[in-house]
């Protein structure tokens, strides 16, 4: 008889399975009434993007704990997402039709997912919306959807002393450089060969969304532009004319001509403190880093035609469509507008504030202040990414096209390509109701 | 070539004037190949501790030349600090264990008894439900992702709560949605029904001779002798399990419930924090290497079974 | 692989009950098949609920227009996503690359992974830390090992030196990851040292059951080493041989996680493979419907690949 006691690993088996039963019932949210964003008993949920972002995860847990104060029957209930994953758990749990009551929105997502029915017009006073940054503004079709406590800025970084063995001046906001004085400027540099790399455009971040924030600007200055913005309805002409193809070949010419790497380290700021660049194009999330290089000064991009252009927009708040207790949302909107804590976001952060109240607030944002820069710079040359829910589609048919011209296709090709491409979904999607 | 004649040596016994004829030189050479494919193998997860240790920029200076792999410049462990700050490694690992646990173990019940039937006993429709269940090892996940997602959020669960029996829909942000997805895995009903293969039959009849039903023969006959398959069956679903990124993103949205690799895109905000990133994922590779150690006897032994039979 | 015939297992636990009698065999063979069901019963529906619908879906899905986000509810639209597919450039591309992947893959990691296994079958001191070390990189994440190998792909990085110095510099190193045709061997190398030990492991198994005397009595028939690999080793491997192939096979075809890290399809769409398309597509543009076309065609393409697999190594006779 060759029996034996069952053995313990089977035994761990059933009650492993018990423990799933069990663990499954615990695991997941008490089943709440109707669609979503409330639970019983008033309280607000609350998605953010900046879960692993210590110092803003703060900042908003604090105008919350705030509220919450205050407002003892509505609580607001914070939850925190990855920045990177975040819009995919936003987009499986509209999908579930689960989205929370507040949550904010990376600025150029907001017509999609205004148009696809996730959020509100926000019903805000004048005088409160005036106020505010038109970068910081998300609007469609004349609602106003969402609205941001700051915003960000690109900029160019750079050491005096390559700027000296190139010849260069420092470049204001009221004298830019000119594309030829740019141009002259880099190959004076790299006959230097003072640098391995001259003017690091940080090609080596892969996320689609840092190649069209970082560089549909450029494209802009050259006076082309994702999307034509008077109908909505073509690329065709802006992103494949003659201004877009100039700039594309600039862009191409930059790596052809050793200025910069096709593919940067994954970090290009930290070759820049390192010594390996004399210039890189990064943005006001490090303004402080910055500061390690001991002559280091911070510029505008050149005015390649239509006058500097950087990006604009940055994480803006909305209420969902699902949200139950819209009026304790909005008004959870307008305690956190408040000027004390948007130059909290300004202090801590770095990030431009939303509003000159909140700048005469906050240190060093003054009229005079050390970080005035990027937001006069963001008032005078700021261009938002186009507010239409083909944004997504625009987005990545771009960064790819960008791409392909960094890896050294045929420019005109790529764009007309790109340029067809988007026309074909906006044709597919009815324009997107434009 | 060396290797072969050492490969012999296991299966029979070597005379012994045979070995002392083999040249030393050859042997050191067998060594040496041996070693430069462990520097082959593991310089990158040197390199991974190594720079766990020191600050983002100096990663990066450090990155042309050997100092690489080496504890050299301003070491600490500043960014393990710093990864516990930042991101809840603790419950994360948790989470991990937990979920990955009772994948691996409800999945042995599950899949043994399926690999059982399919291998011992005979039923209508048996040669189809095979044939179906080697055609999933032909789709990867990444494809059926979204409508699973779609899916899941419709199919019902019950819960009892507060002394009532609840009923829901929708399974997202939930520890069972990272879980019954994954229970039922071809790989491994195709290793347990090529091992039970190998388990003589004479063994069931001299049980059934005694009574035993088809269940109890599973149970306290041919399982207790498959020892070596549930090894492999083990650390075979362990890693995927552990190793899973696409499917937690999508379906957990509450932070107490999320798994280790989802934390990697904590640090991956505008400025990328990449000793942390280093620091963390030293962090969770370790419970896997002890698994994969710790199993690593039963493991060899049993794949024998798995590639050979059938 | 003999899986979808019947096993002469069944049999015998019926022909050493020669007692029994018709009726009691039939009431037998009835419980057998209940409790045959019963036991797969989990098993299977588990797979219906959780892999057999959602595919089910997303097959369907190929003949509408679901996108991911809209206000509007999807509608079908036939075949017209197949005609959009076939036409498609970026497509074709990417089929190509991914069979590219596979058959340069496939051979070298398996044969690789059959050098390694016959290193590591070796009664020799410190075998089981070989193994181990050969092994870590398979227990690494692809996502920290796709990190790793970029910074090492730098034109300036770990990969260049290390070439510069120990070829003297007579060898220069590239670009990698931004060259037109390096860029998908520099994947493909990647890919082959992160897997290369478990399939290590699967061959070791298989050189573990060969009987010793085989080999004993070649030896006494005066065999050299690679008669004896010729004519022993490799003909016994003949069973691991075609599970490795299958199992590589279905991987190589299924390339995306490193591409999606280190070069997103670039560049030019050089390294761009089908998973990977069906990922952009259905996430990144949100179109879901055209997403689950790809998958589709994935699938058929795959099984195809594989019954053509199985049959070319079937069991003669």
């Amino acid at each position: 008889m060759r029996w034996h006691r069952p053995r313990p690993l089977a035994s761990a088996s059933v009650v492993a399975l018990a423990a799933v039963l069990v663990l499954a019932g615990c695991g997941g949210k008490a089943p709440s009434s109707g669609g979503g964003g409330t639970s019983s008993g008033g309280e607000l949920t609350l998605w953010t993007h900046n879960a692993g972002n210590k110092v803003e995860l703060s900042l908003v847990q604090h105008i919350v704990d705030d509220y919450n104060a205050t407002n003892p029957k509505a609580k607001v209930k914070l939850q925190a997402f990855p920045q990177a994953a975040y819009n995919d758990a936003v987009t499986a749990a509209a999908t579930a039709k689960k989205l929370p009551c507040i949550l904010d929105i990376d600025a150029p997502i907001v017509p999609n997912w205004a148009w696809a029915g996730y959020l509100v017009p926000l019903d805000l006073p004048q005088d409160l919306v005036g106020k505010q940054l038109p970068s910081t503004l998300g609007k469609w079709k004349d609602n106003l959807y969402s609205i941001g406590y700051y915003d960000a800025a690109l900029a160019l970084f750079a050491r005096k002393s390559a700027l000296d063995a190139a010849g260069l001046p420092v470049a204001t906001i009221d004298k830019p450089w000119t594309a030829q004085q740019f141009d002259q400027g880099l190959a004076k540099l790299k006959a230097s060969g003072k640098y391995p790399i001259l003017f690091d455009l940080g090609t080596g971040d892969p996320t689609p969304e840092w190649w069209t924030y970082g560089y549909s600007p450029f494209l802009q200055s050259f006076g082309g532009d994702l999307i034509d913005r008077n109908s909505y309805t073509t690329a065709s002409g802006v992103l494949n004319g003659d201004k877009a193809l100039a700039w594309a070949n600039w862009f191409q010419g930059l790596i052809k001509s050793k200025y910069t790497p096709a593919k940067s380290s994954s970090d290009a700021f930290a070759d820049f403190v390192n010594g390996k660049s004399a210039m890189v194009w990064s943005g006001v999330w490090n303004a402080t880093t910055i500061d390690k290089v001991k002559d280091g000064v911070v510029m505008p991009p050149p005015d390649f035609g239509t006058g500097p252009k950087i990006g604009g927009g940055s994480w803006q708040w909305g209420i969902s469509s699902g949200c139950t207790n819209k009026s304790g949302a909005l008004d959870y909107l307008k305690f956190s507008l408040q000027a004390k804590y948007l130059a909290q976001f300004a202090n801590k952060l770095g990030l431009i504030p939303a509003t000159d109240e909140a700048a005469a607030q906050a240190e060093g944002w003054g009229p005079n202040g050390a970080r005035r820069f990027y937001l006069d710079e963001s008032k005078k040359f700021a261009v938002i990414r186009p507010p239409t829910p083909g944004y997504p589609y625009i987005t990545t048919t771009f960064a790819k096209a960008a791409q392909d011209i960094v890896a050294g296709g045929d420019p005109k090709k790529i764009l007309d390509q790109a340029a067809s491409n988007i026309d074909q979904n906006l044709k597919s999607n009815d324009n997107y109701g434009a | 070539m060396t290797t072969l004649d050492q490969a012999q040596a296991p299966s029979r016994a070597a005379p012994a004037a045979e070995k002392t004829r083999r040249p030393g030189l050859r042997r050191a050479g067998g060594y040496l190949v041996r070693f430069l494919l462990v520097v082959f193998f593991a310089f990158p997860l040197v390199f991974m501790f190594m720079s766990s240790l020191k600050p983002d920029e100096q990663i990066f200076a450090d990155l042309s030349s050997i100092k690489a792999f080496l504890p050299v410049g301003d070491i600490s462990l500043a960014n393990y600090t710093g990864v516990f700050d930042t991101v809840p490694a603790g419950r994360f690992l948790l989470n991990s264990i937990v979920i990955t646990t009772l994948i691996v173990l409800v999945g042995l019940l599950v899949n043994s008894m399926a690999a059982f039937a399919l291998s011992r006993m005979r039923w209508r429709g048996k040669s189809v439900v095979l044939a179906a269940i080697i055609a999933t090892l032909v789709v990867p996940f990444e494809t059926f992702a979204l409508p699973l997602l779609w899916w899941v959020n419709k199919l019902p669960w019950f819960l009892f709560q507060g002394g009532q029996l609840y009923y829901t829909t929708g399974w997202l942000d939930t520890y069972r949605v990272q879980i019954f997805p994954f229970l039922a895995n071809a790989f491994s009903i195709y290793l347990f029904y090529s091992y039970f293969q190998s388990i003589p039959t004479t063994l069931d009849e001299a049980a059934r001779v005694d009574g035993a039903g088809w269940f109890r023969i599973y149970r306290s006959v041919v399982m207790p002798l498959a020892g070596p398959a549930i090894a492999t069956v083990a650390i075979l679903t362990f890693l995927p399990a552990w190793n899973s990124y696409l499917w937690p993103l999508m379906v957990v949205q509450s932070e107490n419930l999320r798994p280790v690799m989802v934390g990697i895109s904590y640090f991956q905000q505008l400025k990328v924090l990449w000793g942390q990133i280093m620091a963390y994922s030293t962090l969770i590779t370790i419970p896997v290497l002890v698994m994969f150690l710790a199993l690593q006897r039963q493991f060899i032994r049993s794949i024998a079974s798995a590639g050979v039979k059938g | 692989m003999a899986v979808t015939q019947e096993t002469p297992a069944t049999s015998g636990p019926r022909a050493a009950t020669p007692a029994a009698s018709g009726s009691t065999r039939r009431i037998r063979r009835r419980g057998e098949g209940l409790m045959g069901a019963a036991m797969v019963g989990p098993a299977v529906l588990l797979l219906i609920v959780f892999f057999f619908v959602p595919v089910a879906l997303c097959f369907a899905l190929a003949f509408t227009n679901a996108r991911l986000i809209s206000p509007e509810p999807a509608k079908i639209i036939g075949f017209e996503n197949f005609s959009r597919l076939f036409g498609d450039p970026v497509f074709w591309k990417a089929l190509r690359n991914t069979f590219y992947f596979a058959v340069v893959v496939v051979p070298l990691q398996s044969g690789f992974a059959l050098l390694l296994a016959l290193l590591v079958n070796a009664r020799i001191r410190g075998v089981n830390f070989f193994r181990t070390m050969y092994f870590v990189p398979v227990v690494t994440s692809i996502v920290v090992v796709s990190i790793l190998w970029k910074f090492m792909y730098q034109p300036d990085g770990l990969i260049n030196h290390m070439l510069g110095a120990l070829t003297f510099n007579v060898v220069q190193g590239t670009d990698w990851l931004n060259n037109l045709t390096a860029a998908m061997p520099a994947i493909m190398f990647m890919s082959i040292w992160q897997a290369v030990g478990f399939h290590m492991v699967i061959w070791l198994s298989g050189l573990q059951t060969i009987p010793g005397e085989l080999y004993e009595a070649a030896e006494l028939d005066g065999a050299g080493k690679w008669q004896q690999f010729r004519y022993i080793t490799w003909p016994g491997l003949k069973a691991t041989r075609t599970f490795i192939l299958v199992t590589i096979t279905i991987a190589a075809l299924s390339l995306f996680a490193q591409i999606n890290v280190m070069t997103q399809g670039g560049p030019l769409d050089r390294t761009s493979t089908v998973v990977f398309q069906a990922v952009r597509v259905g996430y990144g543009q949100q179109e879901t419907a055209y997403a689950s076309t790809i998958s589709l065609v994935f699938f058929v393409l795959v099984l195809a690949v594989s019954l053509v697999q199985r049959y070319l190594t079937r069991e003669k006779g």
